[in-house]
């Protein structure tokens, strides 16, 4: 994985020295909350209802185990021993002191880490695929194309100041698992007739109040023009992207009233003009970053066979490991799902056991999951029942990938600020709910999430069910969806009608699973029969009114 | 009643006014009245608080509680993880929030 550079360490250590000098001036009363605020949260510092809550970035979700071990050792150190992994491949901790910030960012920065950019109208974190240089269908790693956009977009000074945040997106492969379509901009690198790689760019999708999926914008850029088209595709924004109406700043309005021809000629026009300019890096940039990620060495000898004689370990494998392009491989995937847990939450203890099971049995690689769990990229396939009973004995073997167990969710009301509704116990609930492992079996895959506001940090526009957390007149209230999906299908969920209370949610979403279950072919998922039965069945389940008795 | 609310500067803790100071503990508040932004404007140039704010809350039993779920979990804590409330022994802790 990519190592800094002199000019990447010096960028983080220099900032670390400066926002050490900032805190010390906020603590003397030497500049207003105004005034910091801004600077805090250039550094990923926010105030939440309890506390300060620091986001630390995780480029494209890829992290070695000295950084991950040095995740859970700042848990234990400045934080009440937990970490809490996000829908956007990053860290949050929930109860810092603000003098201690400073100490933290050092931290991280003596593992090549940071937490700038994580908040702000600038270009966040780079998101990408958590099975990226090991997935059997990836027609190349995107890492490399991921990094130099992550070098390109920190401390760019023409877009840190843009209308609203800006996230990108970069998959490599027809399987979408980053929600790719879903972002201001979504990269997929492509090949062309002449088999030549590029990209293909999608911009204005995104997911708040106004759910937008991204349209296809340029269907192949060169490679050697991703920076330029990408700066072009920004400066038409940052141009004319709304300033006056934060809830109209972000890229998918702007490209939504113009209209995708409009937003698209006037960035050819602009990628023409840039073109000129010669601000590309030089290809030898790209060059030195792609040995960082090349592949590891693996045993070309590892056994492709798996003992399935433990069933539990059996379930586990059928559920949780993913093919690898190596034979002899597998991607593994550590659910944060057990049954009544948090989702995305991890004690220090078990962040520093994972760290320990990469170094040992990864080549040292993690990967975050927007679906708020971890990634073992590349484990052989005859160390995977050693892996599994170290994870099971830690409450991280459970076997729930992708099913209606794998919650997503947000903090909700519970930690943020934001949050009109807590999100975090109806995970709870409904994982109880669906506790037993043969009714998650019947079910399969059907991907909930959970939002406690419209801002859909839970990405409940993109769930096979859907749960937004509203505020009505003071209690807590949840709408219901259906049919969302984040893949290369990707589309948005549709609300049933009226909202529940938190029980009768619940009981909402047992019903939807009742319906697809009597009324499913075969081979179909949940978001399969639904789209083809349509709404109404699920509707009038859901809405019964119960016989009255006597 | 009229209660106030804030961030403590250093910890982020949330803070309530006591009449003379902050407290960490929600039954220590005391109803602020027409003095509320009188006290809000003093004590934010005092820049010991964040983002203070007033609220409408009750006092029954010697317990004072917000009137919105949102600053009853800011008083207690996350419902999820009782054990890092003010109070992870009080069992009626849950319902008090909800």
């Amino acid at each position: 994985m990519y190592k800094y550079d002199s000019y990447d360490q010096a960028m983080v250590d220099t900032r670390v020295a400066e926002f050490r000098d900032q805190t010390r001036r906020r603590i003397a009363g030497h500049l207003t909350e105004d005034q910091f605020k801004p600077l805090r949260l250039m550094n990923g510092l926010y105030l939440q209802l309890h506390a300060y809550m620091l986001r630390v970035a995780i480029p494209y979700g890829t992290l070695n185990s000295a950084q991950m071990r040095v995740l859970g050792d700042i848990a234990d150190k400045y934080d009440r021993g937990y970490g809490h992994f996000t829908t956007r491949q990053n860290i949050q901790y929930n109860w810092i002191k603000l003098d201690e910030a400073p100490d933290i960012l050092a931290d991280l920065a003596s593992v090549e880490m940071h937490a700038i950019q994580t908040s702000g109208n600038c270009i966040r974190n780079i998101s990408s695929d958590q099975y990226a240089g090991a997935a059997a269908d990836e027609i190349v790693d995107p890492r490399p194309y991921a990094e130099l956009l992550r070098q390109w977009s920190s401390f760019h000074p023409e877009f840190v100041t843009l209308p609203r945040k800006f996230k990108i997106a970069v998959i490599a492969s027809d399987t979408d698992r980053a929600a790719m379509r879903l972002h201001d901009i979504g990269i997929q690198i492509v090949r062309n007739m002449a088999g030549e790689l590029g990209c293909a760019f999608y911009v204005g999708g995104g997911m708040g109040r106004t759910p937008m999926i991204a349209p296809l914008i340029r269907d192949f850029v060169p490679l050697d023009q991703l920076i330029t088209y990408s700066e072009a595709c920004l400066r038409v924004y940052n141009r004319y992207g709304r300033r006056d109406n934060k809830y109209k700043a972000r890229i998918k309005i702007l490209v939504h009233e113009i209209g995708k021809e409009e937003y698209s000629r006037q960035v050819e026009a602009e990628f023409a003009h840039l073109l000129t300019q010669g601000i590309e890096p030089p290809i030898a940039e790209l060059e030195r970053i792609v040995p960082f990620f090349a592949d590891p060495a693996y045993d070309l000898t590892a056994p492709d066979a798996i003992d399935r004689s433990d069933p539990l370990f059996a379930l586990w494998y059928d559920r949780n490991c993913h093919a690898h392009k190596q034979p002899g491989y597998s991607i593994v995937t550590i659910s944060l799902k057990p049954v009544g847990g948090i989702p995305g939450d991890a004690p220090a203890d078990q962040i520093r056991l994972m760290a320990d099971l990469a170094r040992d049995f990864s080549f040292d690689e993690l990967r975050v999951t927007h679906a708020q769990n971890i990634v073992l990229p590349h484990v052989r396939k005859a160390d995977l029942y050693d892996v599994w009973q170290q994870l099971d004995a830690a409450g991280l073997g459970t076997a729930n990938l992708d099913g209606i167990g794998d919650i997503i969710a947000c903090p909700g009301l519970d930690y943020c600020s934001l949050a009109n509704a807590r999100s975090i116990p109806l995970a709870q609930k409904i994982s109880e709910r669906f506790a037993a492992p043969e009714k998650q079996a019947a079910i399969g895959e059907l991907k909930l999430k959970i939002s406690g506001c419209i801002n859909a940090c839970g990405h409940h526009h993109a769930g096979h069910i859907g749960i937004l957390g509203v505020d009505k007149k003071g209690v807590e209230n949840y709408q219901l969806s259906l049919g969302g999906c984040e893949g290369a299908d990707t589309s948005l969920g549709k609300i049933t009608g009226p909202g529940f209370d938190e029980d009768g949610i619940v009981d909402a979403v047992e019903k939807s699973t009742e319906v697809y279950l009597s009324q499913r072919k075969d081979g179909e998922r949940f978001l399969d029969t639904y789209r083809r039965i349509g709404m109404e069945p699920f509707k009038e389940a859901i809405y019964a009114k119960e016989p009255v008795n006597g | 009643m009229k209660i106030l609310t804030g961030n403590d500067l250093k910890s982020g803790a949330v803070v309530w006014w006591d009449g003379s100071g902050w407290s960490l503990h929600v039954e220590d508040a005391v109803d602020a009245g027409d003095q509320a932004d009188a006290i809000l404007a003093t004590e934010s140039a005092a820049r010991r608080v964040n983002a203070a704010y007033a609220i409408d809350g009750t006092r029954a039993d010697g317990t004072v509680r917000p009137a919105h779920i949102k600053d009853r979990i800011r008083a207690l804590g996350p419902t999820v993880r009782m054990d890092l409330t003010l109070k992870p022994a009080d069992p009626e802790a849950g319902s008090w929030v909800i």
